[in-house]
């Protein structure tokens, strides 16, 4: 508990004595602790080692991992300012400064694939994000647990269903040849592919996440649920608050900071759409509709050979989407919440 | 790429801190509480109602798809291209498809990356999470923030690219399990997990002469089962259902089901096997039988690991 990394570490218990454990866990931590610190400083430096050379020789592979797959490709971004040529390198390519930065502005594609990301994700926030929210309460108010488990079984299920397994089978259901087109026919209505059209693609995407992580998404405000002080319904109950009072004046407060958190969260994360689930379909609509900022860099640099003008964009988008997490991160801390960083990437 | 959890962890789960529900006890409640007044009937109607739609919701296109791949070429045709209960089922499909080519292989294939990547990927978030659990260890801090940065930023998809690329990883295996080796999120759960296992067992262990490995396999591994459950469920449903690695390092004689999956169902390209594009089987129940296979090893994993849950990632993700 009173480890170094405090801070760092998940422990956003943002409910009714949340704070107040992990202060006490501090207090509790802190004199032991500081003891032992100071004695080990004033082993020798070559003595500690010695003593840790076993922990350091596990903690090798996977430091090694995360410096090789993402701290060394950070200076591979330097392509960004390159006429980058694949037979030439990094070394013989031409430095081109800026340009690339000023083609993608003047660029229409990008400035497509940013409002497409754009719509994409604000679509999701209206829509997605109160799904979890009100599946958590009508979970919560199941009395049974028999029945409660079996629901969330079935709605936990599809995250860990993967896109190329979810868009084959909203094709099927949904798809030019599929049953609800179908059904609309029989029932003397338009034809309707909910797959090909591009006006309803951002409505598909976010039907098609629905779908996948609804459920999963339930699981952090059943806890923040379970957090809130059974007491306080019973006194409410007693002097005469009805269902609607209780959820109302002490379900929604409750849990009011585990939304606002995951809400500011979202927005951190406002420029990121799944790729692999867009990649897929971006085809089915064409760029104009199906583009978001992700793809557009992979169809214009890895596949049509745009180096360095698509890594201008990759790089403009990881800057932007880090200082909008930081300050997500931020934000949550001013609303009072703890240790969000490794919450960054949510979404 | 996309980490599977990472929603998980803000929220103080109840089951962790036993003080946050003083009065009820271990068990969630199973009767409706005194206080509770009896919601109406029509209350109640709408909750089932409204139940059993997202159930239904949840489960019919799966379901349509396992019984639109066990009916026959006449019956899809008949019922619009989605059959709910074929009258005649039938495995033609599946004797088609496992009749050997290129399904079969790529299911194999997939199988053998799952499980050693899973198993790799385990390996190395444990060994890194228990060193991390020293508490003054030499560079600790510096090891941990290295890991925990990672989650804030991505390279970008062209630098990772060009990384495999430069590794002399294209075209190989390797791409598709070691750009994804480890989640900070993972590590972090199993370490807290291991922070919160009883230290004094092990300074216990110590005394009597146990080494720092030796307590790892012998007491803390033994442990932690439920949190290795889900972690490593969460790694080997990434690997399992990871297509763009593959679409981007892999020709396609090493493709994994993923990618076949993409082809021949969502692309509908042939699939360039004879046995398979025989002419009595209808194809869409062929591409519905490569879903069905390739949904089969989640909803058999799903419910033995459910359990872990509760028990093993969210006691794990709280507390530091």
């Amino acid at each position: 508990m009173s480890s170094n990394s405090q801070t760092l570490t998940p422990q956003a218990t943002p409910d009714v004595g949340g704070p107040a454990t992990v202060a006490e866990g501090r207090c509790r931590g802190r004199p032991p602790a500081a003891p032992a610190a100071g004695q080990s400083r004033k082993k020798s430096l070559m003595a500690r080692i010695r003593r840790d050379k076993v922990m350091l020789l596990l903690i090798a592979p996977g430091f090694l991992y995360f410096v090789v797959f993402h701290y060394v490709p950070l200076a591979g971004n330097i392509i960004a300012f390159l006429d980058y040529k694949p037979y030439l390198g990094f070394m013989d390519s031409v430095w081109v400064g800026l340009d690339n930065f000023a083609a993608m502005f003047q660029d229409g594609a990008f400035w497509e694939a940013l409002r497409n990301t754009l719509v994409i994700t604000g679509l999701q926030l209206a829509l997605f994000f109160p799904v979890p929210i009100c599946l958590a309460l009508l979970l919560n108010s199941i009395v049974s647990n028999k029945i409660r488990k079996f629901v969330q079984s079935v709605v936990y299920l599809p995250h860990f269903i993967g896109w190329v397994i979810i868009v084959a089978v909203f094709s099927e259901v949904l798809g030019a040849t599929g049953a609800v087109p179908h059904l609309l026919e029989n029932l003397g209505l338009p034809r309707f592919d909910a797959m090909t059209t591009p006006e309803f693609f951002p409505f598909l995407v976010t039907i098609q996440s629905i779908w996948k992580d609804a459920g999963w998404g339930t699981i952090i405000f059943l806890a923040a649920l379970m957090n809130v002080d059974q007491e306080l319904y019973e006194a409410a109950a007693v002097d005469g608050a009805n269902a609607r009072h209780r959820l109302w004046h002490i379900t929604l407060p409750g849990i009011m900071p585990v939304i606002v958190l995951l809400l500011i969260l979202n927005l951190g994360s406002i420029l990121s759409v799944g790729f692999e689930q867009i990649v897929l379909q971006r085809d089915n609509v064409g760029p104009g509709a199906g583009e978001v900022l992700d793809t557009y860099v992979y169809f214009h640099g890895i596949q049509d050979g745009q180096w360095g003008p698509a890594a201008a964009v990759g790089l403009v988008k990881g800057i932007v989407g880090l200082f909008l997490v930081l300050g997500a991160n931020k934000l949550a801390h001013f609303f009072g919440q703890e240790g969000v960083y490794s919450n960054g990437k949510s979404k | 790429m996309a980490n599977p959890s990472s929603t998980l962890v803000a929220a103080g789960h109840p089951k962790s801190s036993p003080k946050s529900r003083p009065k009820n006890g271990p068990k969630p409640k199973d009767t409706r509480p005194v206080w509770m007044e009896k919601p109406k009937p029509a209350v109640q109607v709408s909750k089932a109602i409204a139940l059993v739609v997202i159930c239904f919701l949840a489960l019919y296109p799966l379901l349509a798809v396992l019984a639109t791949s066990l009916s026959s070429q006449s019956e899809i045709a008949n019922n619009n291209g989605l059959v709910l209960f074929p009258k005649e089922p039938t495995f033609a499909a599946y004797q088609t498809i496992f009749a050997g080519g290129v399904v079969t292989d790529a299911l194999i294939r997939s199988l053998v990356i799952t499980t050693v990547g899973t198993a790799l990927s385990l390996v190395v978030t444990v060994a890194m999470a228990y060193g991390l659990t020293r508490r003054d260890l030499v560079g600790g801090r510096f090891f941990l923030m290295t890991a925990l940065f990672t989650m804030l930023f991505s390279p970008g998809i062209i630098p990772s690219f060009l990384m495999v690329k430069e590794l002399g990883l294209l075209d190989s295996y390797a791409a598709l399990v070691l750009p994804t080796l480890m989640s900070a999120f993972n590590l972090v759960v199993v370490r807290s997990f291991f922070m919160n296992l009883p230290q004094e067992l092990f300074e216990a262990a110590k005394i009597d002469g146990a080494g720092d490995f030796r307590i790892l396999v012998q007491m803390v591994l033994p442990l932690s089962r439920g949190v290795l459950a889900v972690v490593g469920l969460f790694y080997a449903v990434g690997y399992w259902n990871a297509f763009f690695n593959a679409m981007l390092y892999l020709n396609d004689d090493k493709w994994p089901l993923s990618m076949i999956l993409r082809q021949y169902v969502l692309l509908g390209q042939p699939m360039g096997d004879s046995a398979v594009a025989e002419i009595a089987v209808p194809s869409q129940a062929i591409q519905m039988a490569v879903v069905v296979i390739s949904l089969i090893p989640i909803v058999i994993v799903f419910p033995f690991l459910q359990r872990y849950f509760t028990k093993g990632v969210l006691t794990g993700a709280i507390k530091g």
